[in-house]
């Protein structure tokens, strides 16, 4: 998996900004973008949640929905065991059934990352050749309040760990008092620190955490500060805070990384992560990011969902359309 | 000055709340006599599925309330239906086109049944259960657990009564239920509903669908997460096919019944709808 080079992401920065990443630049260029409409994106994205999805349709979507979940634990009573056990459901979500796609990756806290890349052995690697990415949380998960030298020790131990993705979180408190700059220099830190030693680096998704922004402008501006920053993904909530991922929330993201790959070429991926349990509601996001961003968007690279009782909906909905009635919370695993 | 009627729309009972189908579909309730009676909803299987996760979600406060509780519970459902007694009388005189001594004595009879049925809530595991002789220093105690979630097909040539006959035992164990109403009669279910929806029942432990049994049935047969089907009121329906249907995925099955002492008042419509938990506890040694 291969993150964008520093060099050119702070050059493309600053060809962006005309200027420094400082607190004042940042804020005339944040506060620049056009204020966003909230009735018409509540609106637009209500709209794309109506779309009728007929049946083969909505096979090809279940398997896609699976192909791009992010398995995760994060709990205070995680256990190796607990994460083993999450693993053995990321390679073979039904047991029942051999043609069910595999999970992405498998998210968990930073100690937990050798755990998961041992239980994965031979299946650990790139989504993309049907393996699985272990995406670990870091920088003080979930508040994000600690010093930067902690957050960037936290980083990098994942990194060495064997994490292939680094979900960091923004520290919400200085992005809300407008230090943009601040904001922008850890993030550009944390990507610095997921470079391995021989060059290459595990992919950063960055956690907004949009139910503490507030106001829909607030999360257009923090996205755009991320993908300046270095962001290789944009990812809605930590899974902590009410309200988590939301369709119009999402949807307002997809907007900014679709101009973003507009302005610069540059693909950027988007995950929401919270709240999204029914695979209704998941098909309504695949239809958000197809309409939005575009379809080239629906793939692990791209695009994922953070989540841990989706899977259990999809594969239900999968064996309804396997055997022709409807099946039951006994026949998926208890997580 | 004439006045506007203000005629009722009966709507379906899922999880607490009283929705129109899924499906934005209905029908038309006649009198005995052919006239216009009221709309009702026709549930459609995907109302039936969701009564289902409804009905799944309630089994765990439900069975996990005391035997004492659920009684009192389902006492307080009869003295409400007492309340409820003229609306219920008038319902199903119409529906029936039967006289009002005929519907007063099914009303009566129905809430006779439904004390009955609460009665046994904290009694039925004294005579269902037991404690077994076993050779060795052990207590050997078998108990009824409630199996989880039922699904009814009410009795079609009844209102209330058959209606009561079939959903009180069910509950008594501490399963929740989904219910397909009398096609014909559907009315005075809803109403039910009403009482129980008002009453100190938890939501999602008994929702009740209208519309033709035959559409719904094979969903509820074949559901994967349904535990038990009383197929009471399926008679007129290809039953053997839903029997065999439920046995796919192991459900207890209760074949139809008819005539007027059908799902007549028995114990053994309580303890149909349960499974035999048996533990082994050591007796002290001296």
């Amino acid at each position: 998996m291969s993150g964008t080079s520093l060099v050119t992401a702070r050059e493309r920065a600053l060809a962006v900004l005309g200027g420094e990443p400082d607190d004042a630049t940042l804020r005339r260029y944040l506060h620049g973008i056009a204020g966003v409409d909230a009735v018409g994106l509540e609106q637009r994205a209500a709209a794309l949640g109506t779309r009728s999805i007929k049946t083969t349709s909505k096979r090809w979507a279940l398997d896609r929905i699976i192909s791009l979940i992010d398995l995760t634990t994060l709990e205070g009573a995680d256990t190796p065991g607990k994460v083993r056990s999450l693993v053995a459901k990321a390679v073979n979500p039904d047991p029942a059934d051999a043609t069910t796609p595999r999970v992405a990756a498998v998210c968990v806290y930073g100690d937990m990352v050798p755990y998961a890349v041992d239980a994965l052995g031979g299946a650990h690697g790139d989504p993309d050749d049907g393996l699985i990415s272990v995406a670990a949380v870091a920088t003080a998960f979930p508040s994000g309040r600690s010093s930067l030298e902690i957050k960037l020790a936290d980083t990098a131990e994942a990194v060495e760990a064997g994490a292939d993705e680094i979900d960091m979180v923004i520290d919400r408190g200085a992005f809300l008092a407008g230090r943009y700059g601040q904001v922008f220099d850890q993030i550009a830190a944390v990507k610095e620190a997921c470079r391995r030693p021989d060059g290459t680096s595990a992919s950063l998704k960055v956690i907004l955490e949009t139910g503490e922004l507030v106001t829909y402008d607030n999360v257009r501006r923090a996205s755009w500060l991320s993908i300046l920053a270095g962001g290789d993904f944009i990812k809605t909530s930590t899974g902590k805070v009410q309200p988590a991922a939301t369709l119009p929330v999402t949807l307002l993201m997809l907007e900014v990384v679709r101009d973003w790959h507009l302005m610069t070429g540059q693909r950027i991926g988007v995950k929401p992560a919270g709240g999204i349990r029914a695979s209704k509601d998941a098909i309504k996001y695949l239809v958000t990011v197809a309409e939005t961003a575009g379809e080239e968007w629906l793939q692990p690279h791209l695009f994922r969902f953070g989540a841990s009782s989706l899977l259990n909906d999809v594969l239900l909905q999968r064996q309804k359309m396997t055997t022709g009635h409807y099946s039951g919370p006994d026949y998926v695993t208890i997580d | 000055m004439t006045r506007l009627a203000v005629p009722k729309t009966y709507k379906l009972y899922i999880n607490g709340a009283f929705p129109r189908s899924e499906s934005g579909r209905t029908f038309e309730v006649r009198r005995a006599d052919g006239g216009f009676l009221a709309n009702a909803a026709k549930a459609s299987r995907k109302d039936a599925r969701d009564a289902i996760v409804a009905a799944r979600g309630a089994v765990a406060s439900w069975s996990g309330a005391t035997a004492y509780n659920r009684g009192q519970v389902l006492y307080r459902i009869a003295e409400l239906l007492e309340g409820r007694r003229a609306q219920f009388i008038a319902e199903i005189e119409e529906a029936e086109g039967v006289s009002r001594v005929a519907a007063a004595a099914q009303v009566d009879e129905s809430i006779d049944r439904w004390v009955w049925y609460a009665g046994w809530a904290d009694k039925f595991a004294q005579v269902a259960g037991n404690a077994n002789p076993v050779a060795g220093p052990y207590f050997n105690i078998s108990v009824p657990e409630p199996t989880g979630v039922v699904a009814i097909i009410a009795p079609q040539d009844s209102s209330l009564l058959g209606f009561v006959s079939a959903v009180a035992p069910a509950l008594v164990a501490g399963n929740s239920v989904v219910v397909v109403a009398s096609e014909r009669y559907p009315l005075s279910a809803i109403s039910l509903a009403e009482v129980l929806a008002t009453s100190d029942v938890p939501k999602g432990v008994v929702n009740v669908l209208t519309g033709a049994p035959s559409e719904i049935a094979p969903w509820l047969a074949s559901h994967a997460d349904v535990n038990a089907i009383d197929l009471v009121g399926a008679g007129d329906l290809d039953w053997i096919s839903l029997e065999i249907e439920a046995a796919d995925t192991l459900k207890r099955v209760l074949r139809p019944e008819s005539g007027s002492d059908a799902a007549a008042p028995a114990l053994g419509r309580i303890s149909a709808f349960t499974e035999t938990k048996t533990v082994w506890h050591t007796k002290s040694l001296r």
